[in-house]
């Protein structure tokens, strides 16, 4: 087996016990909160006799002691049986799979917007040090950080949608349009996706900026980079080739990191601009005091990101021969 | 120069760390005031429905659509963000720290299996699982600092292990551990006063973050009913963002002052204690 199988099995097999975790966590929120799915279920139906609860808590297992319970949890998940909703009237797991694409679009774009612009606003603060457009790179980023995310959407909304009408101010698609083509309807989903995009990413924008700017006055002063330009380099040459693609290293883990706040992100940015993806759904599912159908959102996008760091963590040790030695 | 003396006169040159005291002054004293300059629940009717600010010189910020004071519900709301960041900010550094402490003291299979532990609650979707949390226990101020507190200590663990390692192989160390000393004693009387500095730098970063994850809180409609807050207020507003903006940007300014505060004074904090990696 080569070192880089070995990694990649090791790697694996460590993804376990933190999927197990997490599947613990919802289920003992699901134990801690007051009333099972059966008083659920009775509450729905407005009426329901001690015996008929009974008869439904021994249905659906809830019945015996709460390991066996977790035992069958377990295996449900296992299934990709989530539960069911009985606000949405679907099963859980259908639910989230419809919602998920919007959601994967918003942040997708997101991600990129921050990754190239935040990016080449930190190339530019270190290249320009000290200077004014340094310190205006720097306001930029601090505001980032410490404004809400739905604030800069709505104010985003007031500027952009109500005060000019350049952008439409909710959903995904205008409502009661018929569209000409395939064409129109992606630009009409670009629009919308627009300014939600933009206050999702302005944070991420924020922190590549800042992690770009000090990753790069670090690599400046390293030996190789003063060979590049002994040699004769060009300025930009140097910074991109030399000093941008060593910096670049950082902003991809911290990206990995994130991703899970990418996830809360998504909850607020969505519920803002009425953005029919899985955040919304977490909204409406607190909304309407859904609890199953919110840890099994919880659930989701916990193994979405497990899954996702586990895929950064690959391109590593195929991309960079160094880190399969220490793997 | 004593200690202290040295220490001021550090925060007293670094302009940052002094804006930041500055703001966050400000805010204290909105809060405190809060309780005799406007005595009555912020929640009554106390004027005309949506007044815009400076409309009205008894509203200087306006009334919202049911006729509150923008006001008295800006300052009442101070307390309840400053509440719930130095409460969630206080358990979140207790648990941080004693996990930190024992993972970096001890290092091995501890190390590993608290760091393990660490690393999950540190990419899983936090604001998800707080917000499950809080529909749990139901929403309370106190609820929310507890779910804010238990989610937010990994950046502190990780932060106070680096420490505890790095003291545990100084000879002081060595030199307790030579006399006897017991391990709980190290930790107390050697490790932690030593990783002192860079927690409550720390610390201050995570207040900000606490009182911005507060306000997505509150703003979901997971806030306690019973109070004014910040976020709740934005959410409220936003039914009438067209006519009426200016009930959304205030409490976000308000929001935005203090966070900004807390995180100038971090990093201002951090020039001052470690003045060596300042200037970056």
């Amino acid at each position: 087996m080569s070192s880089t199988t070995k990694y990649i099995v090791g790697r694996l097999l460590q993804v376990l016990p933190t999927a197990f975790i997490i599947v613990l966590f919802t289920f003992a929120l699901l134990q801690i909160a007051p009333g099972d799915m059966v008083d659920v279920i009775a509450g729905e139906s407005g009426s329901a006799t001690p015996e008929y609860m009974a008869e439904l808590r021994a249905a659906y297992g809830l019945d015996v002691p709460p390991y066996m319970q977790f035992w069958h949890y377990i295996q449900n998940i296992l299934h990709l049986d989530l539960g069911y909703s009985f606000r949405e009237n679907m099963p859980i797991s259908q639910v989230i799979l419809e919602r998920l694409p919007a959601t994967l679009l918003l942040s997708v774009t997101a991600i990129l917007f921050a990754l190239v612009v935040g990016v080449i606003l930190g190339v530019l603060a270190a290249k320009y040090r000290g200077s004014v457009l340094d310190t205006t790179i720097s306001i930029i980023s601090t505001i980032g950080f410490a404004t809400p995310l739905f604030w800069i959407g709505l104010m985003l909304i007031v500027l952009f949608s109500i005060q000019l009408r350049w952008l439409p101010v909710a959903g995904m698609t205008t409502v009661g349009t018929s569209y000409t083509g395939q064409f129109d309807y992606a630009l009409d989903v670009a629009r919308h996706l627009a300014l939600p995009a933009l206050s999702l990413g302005f944070f991420y924008l924020s922190m590549y900026v800042r992690i770009t700017r000090s990753a790069m006055l670090e690599i400046y002063s390293l030996d190789f980079v003063r060979t590049a330009r002994a040699k004769g380099l060009s300025e930009w040459r140097v910074v991109v080739r030399h000093i941008l693609r060593n910096a670049l290293l950082p902003v991809v883990t911290i990206t990995g990191l994130e991703l899970g706040g990418l996830f809360g992100g998504t909850v607020v940015i969505e519920t803002v601009f009425s953005w029919p993806g899985i955040g919304r759904l977490a909204y409406d599912a607190v909304f309407s005091r859904d609890l199953n159908l919110l840890l099994g959102i919880f659930l989701c996008s916990a193994l979405l990101v497990i899954l996702m760091n586990l895929i950064v963590d690959m391109l590593y040790a195929v991309l960079d021969p160094r880190i399969e030695v220490a793997g | 120069m004593t200690r202290t003396a040295l220490f001021l006169s550090r925060v007293g040159r670094s302009r940052a760390t002094l804006v930041g005291l500055l703001i966050l002054a400000l805010v204290i004293v909105a809060a405190i005031a809060a309780g005799w300059v406007y005595p009555g629940d912020p929640r009554d009717m106390a004027g005309p429905p949506s007044l815009w600010p400076g409309a009205d010189p008894r509203f200087p910020l306006g009334t919202d659509m049911m006729g509150r004071d923008m006001a008295s519900a800006t300052t009442h709301a101070a307390r309840i963000s400053l509440m719930v960041g130095l409460s969630a900010t206080m358990l979140s550094v207790v648990l941080g720290v004693v996990i930190g402490a024992v993972a970096g003291y001890f290092g091995g299979r501890i190390d590993d299996a608290l760091m393990r532990f660490t690393e999950i609650f540190l990419t899983m979707p936090r604001l998800l699982f707080t917000i499950a949390l809080v529909v749990v226990l139901g929403p309370s101020t106190g609820s929310i600092a507890f779910a804010l507190g238990i989610t937010s200590w990994p950046q502190i663990a990780r932060l106070v292990r680096a420490e505890a390692m790095r003291i545990r192989q100084l000879d002081f160390v060595h030199a307790a551990v030579t006399i006897g000393m017991g391990h709980s004693r190290i930790i107390l009387k050697h490790v932690l006063p030593n990783s002192l500095s860079p927690v409550m730098v720390a610390a201050s970063v995570l207040i900000a973050q606490v009182i911005l994850a507060e306000a997505s809180l509150s703003f979901l409609g997971l806030g306690d009913p019973s109070v004014m807050s910040w976020g709740g207020m934005v959410g409220a507003g936003r039914s009438v963002l067209r006519t009426s903006w200016y009930m959304t940007a205030l409490p976000g300014v308000a929001i935005f002052a203090t966070v900004m505060s807390f995180m100038l004074l971090g990093n201002g904090l951090n020039d001052v204690l470690n003045p060596r990696n300042s200037g970056r």
